[in-house]
């Protein structure tokens, strides 16, 4: 599909907060993902016609980040997190599930398109281990059947909240967040849960505080 | 050692991620003080509170900012390394969510302090969360006049960029965060030169980790002594922990440097079912694990590096006895083969060398003679790649061997998964579907 005037604005706007414009050809290979679904080659000429480099310096970039996906991803986007930690404390039973379920493998889509699935590393969130993402966005501490529960119930078109984040959109909203990360979402759900004030919480109960500093003393 | 609250202090309050709930708290004041004194002032104070990076290296902030040549007529820039991929690291992107201000007002004190008009946030693209928690906060300091030309009146300008990864460990990086952020193929730059000389856009560039830039606004506001109260002399202040794996209560703990792992332990409820540590990495997969033995330790820079290990990222990853240290130490390896960005050889093949070897030992079949052949190619990659992800892909398989050699002895006939049943390790075990 060709790239249409409106996201050839957007680029340029992408390119013009820099003090030098490739800095934005990340930025601006979300906004591809974000109306292709994925990187496509006119998404590609369009990158490349908009900074003044070649279509192979953009391909080069593209090819070697892991989010950057040139096969089509799902509605919702899967990951599962399978490092070390989340792997051996039962993501690796939550990906083996949803592979069962959804009937695909490592970065690959279901016949309907409403799905992807992706074994990705570390999510920063160890302390919520096993970790899952739909559409980059945390559902943490995940079971096998919680986690099937989420794709069920994103199946039968039911709102999902993040557990640490919005309401799930889809994976091309997201990487339009990505882009452009001031979404008018930063209000929306919790960000701070039980275990990110585990240690305020302890340290209330126990009348623990940080040494007091003078007031302009 | 007690719990000592300061950059999670006020997590519980639910507006705190807004400028008036981080105002309400003080937020901003520091900007104002700092507005009115002299840039090279204020790297001496930062100096002399001997803040340490918190982004795993231990380098001394204030050094760091002192090396940015000044009156060169060059301009120079801030970046914020915000891309938290180590595996065990989730410190920083907690910070982000629920405290974003304090990073905001960080970042324009520091690039007041080292002369910097440009600012870049660079947070990792798979949390989009922390992405907009951040652009949020930036968008309003900027409402607010803290951020743009003429800074409450002060002279000084700086405008703020919140830039989004797309998936590459290796971005974490500083010099490969900078050719990421110059919109190339994230891998790293030969040092010397060093990016206080030629970083971003080879001008004079500093890269602090979001942690350290949050300590900024609290040791300006509260002074030197204040922050000194915390810690060791090597390692002064207080430090985001991040416990996670086979405890009861896992979480962020914020304590002073010093604190040892059976006192974060005890904080966070202790091993699960009562069971004990097996083994356990003090900050990351980067540094060597340690055992039960070391839970006593002060988790300072140098007591870690004492002991044989780093502090890293100070986020503990704790580990049972019903966890294999064989598969764990594969999946750290498979990682690290994954996210090698290819561009040194030791790194690029002897990762995907060590992964194959130690794959047969996961299946029970690897040749004990492969022991000592996996030390060589870890020492083959050691000090020999560009940066330091080919230093911590040979980093977890030494450690492992040291302390758990007849683990990997026994699988050389037995496959791991025979021998630590791996539901076992589930956190939710008991309540498995499976």
């Amino acid at each position: 599909m060709a790239i249409s005037d409106q996201t050839l604005e957007s680029m340029r706007e992408l390119a013009a907060r820099y003090p030098k414009s490739r800095s934005a050809l990340l930025p601006m290979l979300h906004l591809v993902q974000s109306t292709e679904g994925e990187v496509t080659t006119d998404g590609i000429n369009a990158c490349a016609e908009v900074l003044g480099i070649s279509a192979a310096e953009v391909t080069g970039v593209s090819t070697f980040y892991t989010m950057y996906k040139r096969k089509p991803v799902g509605e919702h986007h899967i990951g599962v997190c399978v490092n070390t930690l989340c792997g051996l404390l039962g993501g690796d039973a939550v990906y083996d599930a949803l592979a069962e379920r959804l009937g695909v493998g490592h970065n690959e889509p279901t016949a309907d398109g409403k799905f992807s699935l992706e074994r990705i590393e570390c999510q920063a969130a160890c302390t919520h281990a096993p970790v899952m993402t739909v559409d980059w966005e945390f559902m943490d501490d995940v079971t096998p059947s919680s986690a099937l529960d989420v794709v069920d119930r994103l199946a039968r078109g039911e709102r999902v909240e993040s557990t640490r984040g919005p309401m799930i959109r889809s994976f091309q909203a997201t990487e339009h967040t990505l882009a452009f990360p001031e979404d008018g979402l930063a209000g929306e759900g919790s960000s701070v849960d039980d275990k990110m004030l585990a240690g305020l919480r302890y340290a209330k109960e126990h009348n623990m505080s940080a040494p007091a500093y003078g007031q302009e003393g | 050692m007690a719990l000592t609250p300061v950059i999670t202090e006020h997590w519980d309050a639910p507006d705190l991620y807004t400028i008036d709930g981080y105002r309400r708290f003080g937020g901003y004041r520091a900007l104002e003080s700092a507005l009115k004194q002299d840039p090279d002032a204020l790297i001496t104070t930062i100096k002399d509170s001997g803040l340490r990076g918190r982004g795993g290296a231990g380098f001394p902030t204030g050094l760091k900012w002192s090396f940015v040549p000044q009156n060169d007529g060059k301009p120079h820039y801030l970046v914020v390394n915000a891309d938290e991929s180590e595996p065990g690291a989730c410190k920083d992107i907690p910070i982000m969510m629920a405290n974003p201000h304090a990073l905001v007002e960080g970042v324009i004190i520091s690039a007041f302090a080292i002369r910097a008009s440009h600012a870049f946030i660079y947070i990792r693209g798979e949390v989009p969360n922390a992405l907009r928690k951040v652009a949020n906060a930036v968008a309003e300091a900027r409402r607010a006049g803290y951020i743009g030309d003429n800074i409450l009146g002060s002279g000084f300008n700086v405008d703020v960029v919140v830039h989004a990864g797309a998936g590459a460990y290796i971005c974490g990086e500083e010099t490969a965060l900078l050719d990421s952020l110059e919109g190339f193929r994230g891998q790293p730059r030969l040092k010397p030169p060093f990016p206080a000389v030629a970083g971003l856009y080879a001008s004079p560039t500093v890269i602090n980790n979001v942690e350290t830039i949050c300590n900024i606004p609290y040791i300006v506001d509260r002074g030197v002594d204040w922050f000194r109260q915390f810690g060791t002399e090597k390692s002064p202040g207080f430090k985001v922990w991040a416990v996670s794996g086979h405890v009861n209560n896992p979480g962020i703990f914020e304590a002073p440097l010093g604190i040892t792992m059976r006192e974060l332990l005890e904080y966070a409820g202790g091993v699960r079912g009562g069971g004990e540590v097996k083994f356990w990495l003090p900050g990351g997969s980067s540094v060597p694990m340690l055992t039960a033995d070391h839970l006593d330790l002060p988790m300072t820079y140098e007591e870690m590096a004492a002991a044989g290990t780093m502090l890293g990222t100070g986020t503990p990853m704790i580990f049972d006895s019903t966890v294999s240290v064989v598969k764990a130490v594969t999946r750290w390896l498979e990682f690290y083969k994954h996210e090698s960005c290819g561009k040194c050889t030791p790194c690029r093949e002897g990762t995907y060398w060590i992964t194959g070897m130690l794959e047969t030992f996961e299946h029970g079949h690897g040749k004990e003679t492969d022991l000592d052949l996996l030390v060589s190619a870890c020492n083959q990659i050691a000090g020999r790649s560009f940066c330091a992800l080919g230093d911590a892909a040979a980093t977890p398989y030494p450690a492992a061997l040291k302390y758990f050699r007849d683990e990997f002895v026994a699988a050389t006939q037995t496959p791991v998964d025979e021998k630590f049943d791996p539901v076992a390790s589930y956190i939710y075990a008991g309540a498995a579907t499976r």
